[in-house]
């Protein structure tokens, strides 16, 4: 296993573009969009907070997740099985889940790693607040890893080739990020739309973060969401995935 | 000894039937071909003996293993190279071999499966940049990584250029040459004729004849053909008249004489005899194409 992670590591450098792509997009927006000068005032809708403090963190993490997980991910895994990749490794007394579950992983480090650059530069650069409930960020981050993933693995199901997924990735992903808040916070939602975030996966992960990042624990709601998105796209990719 | 025993293989496919009814044995030491048009359900069948698929009826046995309940016990006594089964563009071929090595508990050494593969100074290139020749060398290589006593090769030669063709036939020679017994599925008359010692001919999902391919060859009888262009008229009753033809056509200025026995000599004594010279003289015997067409109704391609 221990070759297989590593040689699926060397594999993702190689395409650096895309390793790039996942790290630098949310680190660079956090620092284009912390320049804005509202962003950076203290703000009545978050209870004085300024934009950039928790939640401009909070989306960034999620961006990048996204980004791994629904467009990275779901690329590689259909070209596995389009160039016959999965059906090669079947033929040997290794079972392909190896390789699926190393792509799982090497994708969860690359997030983490774009999360602590987010949080690192952003204290740095924009005075960022920082988790101060770090156990409990950690927490809500590897729930809304592991739902963002297995979307991504429901992605690499249904999509017809290599060239469809990120495509379809893309599609999932802007809805997404607009009910987790992106373009309008959450507080400043209509009420039926907040509804509808409530229950997206991304509106709790998001609330979550913030709540740690705030030095409080998670909500057990904001959980049992995440938990249940997890249960659901896990289960559908489980039911879904071909490896050939 | 039988290494694989294959009977009464059906697999059928939601819209239909890939495989109706395919027994063969395949004995130790051998290479065994499995020859027949696309389509026919040669790699259905190798599927389904590698353990890639589930039969819907019969029984397979590979060195006294069921593939289907037994994946682990199976993998370790065959190699497979199978059709559009490849590698990530960017990964290196020693990489290649290293990786699907530690898949192996007790595995060949791939150093020295890289030279005898003819990759050895192709070491460090991208699997993306190796020709086709390359690649199914590199495709033989990691079938044979895990020491198998059985290789699969599905289709080795399609897409390839004659050279590497004849170099990658070389190869499987070898390789059958130091134990391992082999599986080729190919719809390659010549492919076949060259390498195999033993042929199930398969059509539509059923084995039509499993022999030698001179067995074959000799089901559709001894009949030669020669083609010439005679120098002069002749008439084909002299030629009808000789016991050993059966046969006599023309196309356009070339003569089509169809016999047996010893054809091509009388012919040309008959021919001699009315001063005539058979020029450009080609003699034709019976192919595996002819014995598919003869047992099946069917050409081969």
């Amino acid at each position: 296993m221990k070759k297989i992670i590593l040689m699926e590591s060397k594999l993702l450098a190689r395409d650096w573009p895309y390793l790039a792509f996942s790290l630098a997009l949310p680190v660079g927006l956090l620092l284009a969009l912390g320049q804005i000068p509202d962003l950076a005032k203290p703000n009545p809708d978050f209870g004085g907070e300024r934009f950039v403090d928790a939640q401009l963190p909070a989306q960034m993490i999620l961006l990048s997740l996204m980004t791994l997980s629904f467009t990275v991910l779901p690329g590689v895994l259909t070209s596995y099985r389009e160039q016959g990749v999965l059906r090669r490794m079947s033929t040997t007394p290794v079972h392909p889940g190896r390789l699926l579950s190393a792509q799982l992983l090497i994708n969860l480090v690359v997030a983490a790693a774009a999360a602590v650059l987010v949080i690192v530069l952003g204290s740095l650069v924009l005075g960022s607040h920082v988790p101060s409930n770090l156990v409990g960020f950690v927490l809500v981050f590897l729930f809304g890893a592991a739902a963002m993933l297995a979307i991504g693995l429901v992605i690499a199901s249904v999509a017809p080739n290599s060239k469809a997924a990120p495509g379809i990735g893309s599609v999932v992903m802007f809805p997404l990020l607009f009910l987790a808040g992106m373009w309008i916070p959450r507080e400043i939602m209509p009420d039926a739309l907040r509804a509808v975030s409530d229950y997206s996966v991304v509106g709790p992960f998001v609330n979550a973060m913030r709540d740690t990042w705030a030095g409080d624990w998670p909500q057990l709601p904001h959980l049992a969401v995440m938990l249940v998105g997890l249960a659901l796209f896990g289960g559908l990719a489980v039911r879904l995935f071909k490896w050939e | 000894m039988n290494v694989i025993e294959v009977e009464n293989l059906h697999k059928r496919y939601p819209n239909h039937v890939a495989v109706h009814d395919v027994s063969f044995e395949v004995s130790e030491g051998e290479i065994f071909g499995i020859l027949g048009p696309n389509g026919a359900g040669k790699t259905t069948t190798v599927e389904c003996v590698s353990g890639l698929r589930v039969p819907d009826g019969g029984t397979i046995r590979v060195a006294g293993i069921d593939p289907h309940r037994e994946r682990d016990g199976l993998r370790r006594v065959l190699g497979a190279q199978l059709q559009s089964s490849a590698l990530p563009e960017k990964i290196r071929v020693w990489e290649a071999l290293d990786l699907y090595a530690s898949f192996y508990p007790d595995p060949a050494d791939w150093q020295e499966l890289l030279e005898r593969v003819g990759l050895g100074a192709k070491r460090d290139t991208m699997f993306g940049k190796l020709s086709g020749g390359q690649r199914q060398r590199l495709s033989v290589a990691l079938a044979l990584v895990g020491k198998p006593r059985i290789a699969v090769l599905d289709e080795l030669t399609t897409g390839l250029d004659p050279q590497a063709r004849r170099d990658t036939w070389e190869l499987v020679e070898q390789v059958r040459d130091s134990g391992v017994t082999i599986v080729l599925v190919t719809h390659f008359m010549e492919e076949a004729e060259r390498l195999c010692d033993r042929i199930a001919l398969i059509d539509a999902g059923r084995v039509a004849a499993t022999d030698s391919p001179a067995g074959l060859v000799a089901r559709v009888g001894g009949e030669q053909r020669l083609r010439f262009r005679p120098s002069g008229p002749v008439s084909d009753a002299v030629l009808l008249a000789l016991p050993e033809v059966t046969d006599v056509s023309r196309s356009g200025r070339q003569m089509v004489v169809t016999g047996n026995g010893n054809l091509a000599h009388v012919v040309t004594l008959a021919l001699a005899g009315q001063q005539v010279i058979p020029a450009d003289l080609r003699i034709e015997q019976a192919t595996l194409d002819d014995a598919f067409l003869a047992l099946t109704g069917r050409k081969l391609v």
